[in-house]
């Protein structure tokens, strides 16, 4: 099977697998990096959101042959990021996160808003996060927690 | 469910040449795979009935937003993050943009593309009826070449398109129109079960051009009423010519009750589809209306 080629967290990896492989099992199975979940498996949720070249997308929807080439970074990236780390601490400060299994897609979320818009209204993180779901907060902690880190 | 991925073969040529001579192999075997979106939810809950895809994203030919006096082209991988952000379409086609922040939520308009909307061929999908209403023309390519079509001729039935075999979606164009004088009016809503991630169960765009009170030229587009989207054309030909009254109104409403026929499904029972369908008309109207 032909490698693909793609820069994870910084760091330059080669995989050979299926190229329909979704990247989310690619992640989890093969380069055992955990921190990104599976929820529903249809892109309705956000457990699975990572950040390919600077963008959130659902994992779970991309293919590997697709991320040749590409910039990847998950949560275990985001987090190592010095600008990001505020975002966890937050997190814990406000109640954003209780059963945990959406926090990683909410951190990777909030990073790529920040990262475009480090001051954003309460709307404009709403609309960032609208396709993360959360089951447990009800989601004003994690809005919260968001508007703290952007402070 | 988890499907084996290994049953599906993701093919990325080095060319656009070699992507359009594997989609013209007999029997099409193999597909145009673009931003995944719909296909990757079909292959992870097991609906994925061919095997052979072809990754389109990489070509250059086949992305970019350009402009010309005449036309604003999209490439079909154009995305609906990238159509939200040019300036000019935000201006001359605001319904697109309007559409586009409505399908799913950031990360599906990230990677979801305006070619994919169209070639899923989906009665509920969200640009298509904004294309409809800017008259939009889509270019079909082969290894024969390519052409031309008005998209309001591509759809021909339940999930029927014009495409022939080999063929995949190339750009899309949308004609400028500039009138000297008058009010144009851009109208779109999509009613459905919640804001971010919902699949329509109705939706309607508007155009129209409206000199001293009289409707010089209208088009009405509309999503989720019949097996794809569609125009309203005997709505559009009653109002044409017209200065609205209450009594045009009521005609028009009742017009596109008659010209529509929306399904019941899981979604949405078919009567309160035709209700939505002609209050978003009253609401279009009202803007079409305004300051008369
Ligand atoms: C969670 C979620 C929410 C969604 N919400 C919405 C919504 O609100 N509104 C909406 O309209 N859609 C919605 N969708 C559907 C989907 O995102 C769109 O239809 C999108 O435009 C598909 O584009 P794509 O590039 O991802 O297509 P793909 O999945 O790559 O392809 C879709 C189909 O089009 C064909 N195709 C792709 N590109 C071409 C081409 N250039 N030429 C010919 N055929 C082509 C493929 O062969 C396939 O049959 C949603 C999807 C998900 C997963
Ligand atoms: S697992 Fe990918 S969006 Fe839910
Ligand atoms: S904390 Fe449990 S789903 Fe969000």
């Amino acid at each position: 099977m032909k490698p693909t080629h793609f820069v994870l967290n910084g760091k330059k990896t080669e995989i050979a697998s299926p190229p329909m492989s979704r990247l989310l099992d690619v992640l989890r199975e093969e380069l055992h990096l955990t921190g990104t979940k599976e929820g529903c498996g249809e892109g309705e949720c956000g457990a699975c959101s990572v950040l390919i070249d600077g963008e959130v997308v659902n994992s779970c929807l991309v293919p590997l042959a697709q991320v040749e080439g590409a910039e990847v970074r998950t949560i275990e990236g985001v987090i190592e990021d010095p600008r990001f780390k505020v975002l966890q601490s937050e997190f814990v400060a406000h109640g954003g996160a209780q059963c945990g299994i959406c926090t990683p897609g909410m951190i990777v979320s909030s990073a790529s808003l920040l990262e475009k818009n480090p001051h954003p209204r309460r709307d404009e993180i709403e609309n960032a996060l609208a396709g993360n779901l959360c089951r447990c907060t009800g989601y004003s902690k994690i809005i919260d927690s968001v508007e703290a880190a952007s402070k | 469910m988890k499907t084996n991925a290994a049953e599906f073969d993701l093919r990325t040529p080095a060319t656009l040449g070699e992507a359009l001579a594997l989609l013209g192999e007999p029997q099409g075997k193999w597909r145009p795979f673009a931003g995944g979106t719909d296909l990757m939810v079909l292959l992870e809950s097991g609906n994925l009935m061919h095997k052979n895809f072809v990754n389109l994203r990489g070509f250059k030919e086949l992305r970019g937003i350009e402009v010309s006096p005449q036309f604003v082209v999209l490439g079909a991988l154009t995305t609906f993050s990238a159509i939200q952000e040019n300036e000019l379409i935000k201006k001359e086609f605001p319904c697109l943009v309007q559409a586009a922040a409505q399908v799913g939520a950031i990360a599906i308009q990230n990677r979801g593309t305006i070619g994919g909307n169209i070639g899923n061929a989906s009665p509920a999908a969200d640009s298509p009826p904004a294309l409809l209403i800017y008259d939009a023309e889509i270019e079909l390519m082969s290894t024969s070449g390519a052409r031309w079509v008005s998209y309001d001729s591509f759809h021909t039935g339940y999930k029927k398109t014009l495409l022939g075999a080999g063929e995949l979606i190339s750009k899309i164009r949308l004609p400028r129109t500039t009138r000297a004088s008058g009010r144009t009016v851009h109208y779109f809503r999509k009613v459905g079960a919640r804001k971010a991630q919902a699949i329509s169960k109705v939706s309607v765009a508007g155009w129209a051009h409206v000199e001293k009170g009289v409707i010089k030229e209208v088009r009405l587009a509309l999503g989720s009423v019949a097996p794809t989207v569609v125009r309203g054309k005997n709505t559009e030909n009653l109002l044409k010519g017209k200065v609205l009254s209450p009594a045009l109104y009521e005609e028009a409403r009742s017009i596109l009750g008659g010209e529509i026929s929306p399904i019941s499904d899981i979604r949405s029972t078919d009567v309160y589809r035709k209700r939505i369908a002609q209050n978003l008309l009253s609401e279009f109207l009202e803007h079409v209306g305004l300051d008369q």
